[in-house]
């Protein structure tokens, strides 16, 4: 049996006197393509947050690829990671932010090749050959050279999600993309998640509040309330045949609105 | 002589000479402004660090140099470091005094201009991978200068209107030598006002300047190629 690519065992996670995870376990297996849903303050962002390095956990461990996350294994066991641990375990993943963190003081191109070019020493030929392709993916071709504030939402978030990619993450960490967006502009980004999803192998971990999105790109779903997994199944039973009562309360109250 | 009987030949006399003065208290202020940046961006720095006792320790120095005074600094550094075998030019001395002094006062404008960056970004520069010297330099810094810009010049111009007190270890700025010459000729009206209208010429000037940077300076901050 392969392992999985995440797996989170025995997590805890506080924010001061606020428990957010206890004894949480998790895990994602590669290619796999996960929804989380729930309510806000369930600890659906800070699964991501976790993974991505910007936060830390109090107990337990995280395990990405085999390898543990924030912590390094050493002759006598595992002691806390250290920076250089961190900077190449950060290697397998990409985020997606909820409010783009695009770089304002750089265009377009500039936001997408400023990693390959620093991190791995890409020449800037190679990384605008990058950014080139990347740009493409995403439709955003002619706004190579635009800075973040002449884009719409939705453009932001297109250059988001291509500047993730461009140093070639295993796992796409998606952090309610869509949530800050005018609705109208909310298919355009989900139309470049769907077409990754489609050609890519990648391994995506996305929140989001988009249920038909989650219902329709998904192998997995899995619905958190109050930092712990409720309810997990494949897209199909979650959504039209939720097994317990917080599911489908959470799901009835979505569809009403 | 009583009253005020202006002296225009005497004026024009002396003028050169004030000017020449002028370049020692306009170098002492570019050099002390150059060390001061630098030294307030290296306290904001290590004010940052991720170490308690590298905060702690430039979080004192900071408030040791803010808490005396320039003069006691100033006479210090010219009288008793050579005890300890530093010798210095009065310039040299004048321009470490002033550096060190307003580099102290940066580090806070600066600390605040680094703080006013937003979260996000550096979030994104981690996720990205980037390394906190990048991360400076490409992300968090080129966003930071803008709101600087006024503090900074502001300082700079404070620093500039406190060169005479260099005079107090005999560097022949502007002051010190309207002082020589009105000694040596019992006339000391031309000199001093001269020395005033040339400080007040340059703040003027100065002001205008850092205004037109900040006018100019990309709200967004600045793109390293």
């Amino acid at each position: 049996m392969s392992q999985p690519l995440i797996e989170f065992q025995s997590v805890e996670k506080r924010f001061g006197d606020t428990v957010i995870f206890k004894d949480f376990n998790f895990s994602v297996e590669e290619g796999e393509i996960v929804s989380i849903i729930g309510p806000s303050g369930s600890g659906k962002s800070t699964l991501l947050r976790i993974l991505m390095t910007l936060e830390g956990i109090e107990g337990g461990g995280v395990n990405v690829a085999g390898e543990p996350l924030w912590h390094k294994r050493t002759p006598n066991g595992l002691v806390p990671a250290d920076k250089k641990h961190l900077h190449k375990m950060r290697h397998h993943l990409g985020m997606v932010f909820q409010h783009f963190n695009l770089f304002p003081h750089m265009s377009v191109k500039r936001n997408i090749t400023e990693a390959p070019m620093r991190v791995q020493g890409k020449s800037k030929v190679e990384a605008e050959a990058i950014a080139d392709e990347l740009l493409e993916l995403v439709g955003m071709t002619d706004k190579a050279d635009m800075y973040p504030n002449e884009l719409s939402g939705g453009q932001k978030q297109r250059v988001g999600i291509a500047r993730a990619l461009a140093m070639k993450p295993a796992i796409l960490l998606l952090d309610e993309i869509t949530s800050a967006l005018d609705p109208e502009l909310v298919d355009e980004v989900l139309d470049v998640i769907r077409n990754l999803a489609k050609k890519h192998s990648f391994t995506m971990l996305l929140v989001t509040h988009e249920m038909y999105f989650a219902r329709e790109i998904s192998d997995r779903v899995c619905f958190f309330d109050q930092g712990a997994i409720v309810e997990e199944g494949e897209p199909e039973q979650i959504f039209t045949a939720p097994k317990e009562e917080r599911t489908q309360a959470f799901l009835n109250a979505y569809m009403s609105q | 002589m009583n009253g005020f009987d202006w002296d225009w030949q005497f004026t024009l006399e002396v003028l050169p000479t004030i000017l020449e003065a002028a370049k020692v208290t306009l170098m002492a202020t570019l050099l002390g402004s150059c060390l001061a940046i630098i030294v307030g961006l290296a306290f904001a720095l290590l004010r940052r660090s991720g170490f308690f006792l590298i905060r702690f320790i430039t979080y004192w120095i900071v408030e040791f140099v803010r808490s005396t005074p320039l003069l006691v600094q100033i006479f210090f550094l010219y009288y008793v470091m050579p005890e300890f075998g530093v010798s210095m030019s009065p310039l040299l001395t004048g321009v470490l005094a002033l550096g060190l002094h307003y580099g102290a006062y940066l580090s806070e404008v600066f600390r605040s201009g680094i703080d006013g960056v937003e979260k996000g970004q550096w979030e994104a520069a981690r996720a990205l991978n980037l390394s906190i010297f990048d991360t400076y330099k490409d992300i968090v810094l080129p966003q930071a200068l803008r709101p600087m810009i006024p503090a900074t010049g502001n300082y700079i111009i404070a620093m500039f209107k406190e060169t005479p007190q260099l005079s107090a270890i005999t560097l022949l700025e502007m002051l010190q030598v309207a002082k020589i010459i009105g000694s040596e000729n019992f006339r000391y009206l031309e000199p001093f006002t001269l020395v005033g209208m040339l400080y007040l010429l340059f703040s003027l000037v100065a002001a205008y300047g850092i205004h037109c940077v900040e006018r100019h300076f990309p709200k967004e901050g600045i793109t390293l190629k």
